[in-house]
């Protein structure tokens, strides 16, 4: 991306006098405190428009990627057990620090063939149902759930809406608030619309540095309200979809700050953050009995909104 | 050219102007210019293709009510605009503008009201403030109407009409879809009825929510009902859209909903579900009577 630019160059010289025996160790090590400053200033002075180009980055780690990350052992479950298998929707059980735990969420690929196979992240109502499936065997057999979303939206197909879009959804959203086992979400890359609130319902909702969380996308938005998609960096600024608005707005409980910049530049890094976050996360939360969390949970989104009241009609 | 080959051509079309403001009325469905009070009479559906024009949140009251005995709840909750939201015009602005065209506050109308003789809490969704979309105001006041009924261990009926979320407050107005949803897995878990009647449109983050979450689900005849417009999926496929796509008779056929209902026939339906709906949830707490040894549970009937 074109603002990366300098911390690239940086990075890239760094390496140069890596090579060059005539360069002292002080010199480099100079440089290198010099580019994690550089990452630090380019990453956070970015536009809300830059940042949506951020959360998409090509490069930045998916949820497959952080699953063998985060994860000891993982084996992915398919099917939604009524019509097929999403590929845009990932599940299954894992083990993380020796503790068994579902995960799941949304798959864009890694590359331009996989993005092409999992549909851009973009869920059908398959994927949708095989979520709700997982959700209620993890419920039965007592595990903990990791739903990790990255996602446009949800499919806007013909198919899609044949066998149910909007029922898949709604059916999620319905459902969850009785699942009785404690749900960490964490908002990666692109948190887009009702398919991303489909699998963002949870205890404790987490968001990556960079990642955004939007009712539409900033060229949709555009499209409709301004009439042109070439207004879409003026519709990113006006929906406040940064992780640092919806903290302000009480959407997520907390951001996870992302090391050297942007995940992109430390997978392992940032992957070994989120893994900490959530064994925290879940130690807390498992700590309350299962129907206090349940009416916490239904509490903290009957709490979400912001609107106006004259006194007599209170 | 002949009239008739530039009457083919759409040369010769009918045009708003030509129809005088107010008094007249064309069918986008068959063509057939109405007069707008004999329209107004047949609940606006008009008398030769039987197509729904579009009605208000008050229309609704009056054709599904008992003549005055709907009471309305939480009439002033309004939205804030948290966001400072502007595009080609200011939220403000178009909420402002909403209020004074529909003088309601919200896009939705919440009360209570007797349907044949069975009371129930009832929300009627209004097209006319700014799309039926759902902002904040919108999701508040159907969790207060949803734990109204709880309490008062009513039945719930829901008139939708959104084209879906508000944009202009962005991803609050996306939370109302799981704000909503919660409160009517409450309602559910109450084991009180939910009867969702879909109206032209019914589409995005409402459809994606409490309208498909309904124990019985309604649609009045050729309402346009999905999650994506049919304009976003045409553009994202590629493709020209099937013919009656992502209307009620698409999706009964697709087996999404219980039943398509033309308006004057909706009354009927509501008073023999909620009807056949209440005598269980009354038997329910009759048993409860017995059980807890004459402690009185109120049965509201
Ligand atoms: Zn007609």
């Amino acid at each position: 991306m074109e603002f990366e630019r300098p911390v690239f160059e940086l990075q890239a010289r760094i390496e140069t006098l890596k090579q060059d025996s005539r360069v002292n160790a002080g010199e480099i090590s100079k440089l290198i405190s010099k580019l994690s400053e550089l990452e630090g200033q380019v990453y956070r002075s970015l536009s809300a428009w830059e940042r949506v180009q951020l959360a998409r980055h090509p490069k930045r780690p998916t949820t497959l990627d952080y699953i063998r990350m985060i994860s000891d052992e993982f084996e992915e479950l398919h099917g939604d057990r009524y019509y097929g298998d999403d590929p845009a929707i990932v599940g299954g059980i894992g083990k993380m620090f020796g503790m068994p735990i579902m995960i799941m969420g949304h798959e864009k690929g890694g590359n331009t063939r996989e993005r092409i196979s999992r549909n851009f992240g973009m869920a059908r109502p398959e994927g949708f149902r095989k979520t709700l499936r997982l959700l209620k065997m993890a419920e039965k057999f007592s595990m903990p759930v990791l739903s990790i979303i990255d996602t446009p939206g949800a499919y806007p197909g013909i198919d899609a809406e044949q066998r149910g879009q909007p029922r898949a959804i709604a059916d999620n959203l319905k459902e969850i608030f009785g699942i009785r086992t404690p749900i960490v979400v964490v908002i990666i890359g692109e948190g887009g619309s009702g398919g991303a609130l489909a699998l963002a319902v949870g205890d404790s909702i987490l968001m990556m540095e960079h990642a955004v969380y939007s009712v539409i996308s900033p060229e949709g938005c555009a499209a409709i309200l301004w009439k042109s998609r070439e207004k879409a960096p003026e519709a990113a600024s006006s929906l406040r979809l940064t992780s640092e608005d919806c903290l302000k707005f009480g959407i997520i409980d907390d951001i996870i700050e992302e090391v050297h910049g942007a995940a992109h530049r430390d997978p392992e890094g940032n992957a070994e953050k989120i893994s900490e976050r959530v064994a925290s996360e879940l130690e807390r939360l498992q700590k309350h009995p299962i129907d206090i969390l349940l009416k916490k949970r239904e509490e903290k989104f009957f709490a979400m909104g912001e609107f106006e009241e004259p006194p007599q009609d209170a | 050219m002949n009239w008739l080959t530039r009457a083919k051509k759409g040369i010769i079309t009918w045009r708003k102007k030509d129809v005088p403001d107010g008094l007249w009325e064309k069918c986008p469905s068959c063509g057939e210019i109405l007069y707008r009070k004999e329209l107004g009479k047949h609940l606006s559906i008009c008398p030769k293709c039987r197509f729904h024009f579009r009605i208000n949140a008050s229309d609704y009251i009056d054709i599904l009510t008992d003549d005055g005995t709907f009471s309305e709840i939480n009439s002033g909750i309004t939205s804030s605009d948290p966001l400072d939201f502007k595009d080609s015009k200011k939220y403000k602005d178009r909420l402002k503008a909403s209020k004074k065209k529909t003088g309601r506050n919200s896009a939705i109308v919440t009360g209570t009201a007797a349907i044949k003789g069975h009371k129930a809490v009832i929300a009627i969704m209004d097209f006319s403030f700014m799309g039926g979309s759902m902002g904040s105001a919108v999701g508040e006041k159907i969790v207060r109407a949803v734990k109204k009924a709880i309490e008062e261990r009513l039945p719930f009926v829901m008139v939708t009409a959104s084209g879906g979320a508000r944009m202009q407050e962005s991803i609050l107005s996306l939370m109302q879809m799981a704000k909503s949803s919660a409160a009517f897995a409450m309602l559910s878990r109450a084991e009180l009825p939910y009867i969702a009647i879909l109206t032209n449109p019914t589409t995005g983050g409402v459809a994606a929510s409490f309208a498909f979450q309904g124990d019985i689900i309604i649609a009045e005849p050729q309402a346009l009902i999905g999650f994506a417009g049919p304009r976003v999926i045409s553009e994202t496929v590629g493709e020209e859209l099937p013919e009656g796509f992502q209307r009620s008779e698409f999706l009964l056929e697709h087996g999404m909903i219980d039943m398509i209902t033309s308006r004057d026939e909706l009354k009927g339906k509501l008073g023999f579900f909620l009807d056949s709906f209440m005598s269980g949830v009354s038997a329910i707490a009759e048993d409860k009577n017995l059980e807890n040894d004459g402690k009185t549970i109120s049965i509201i009937r």
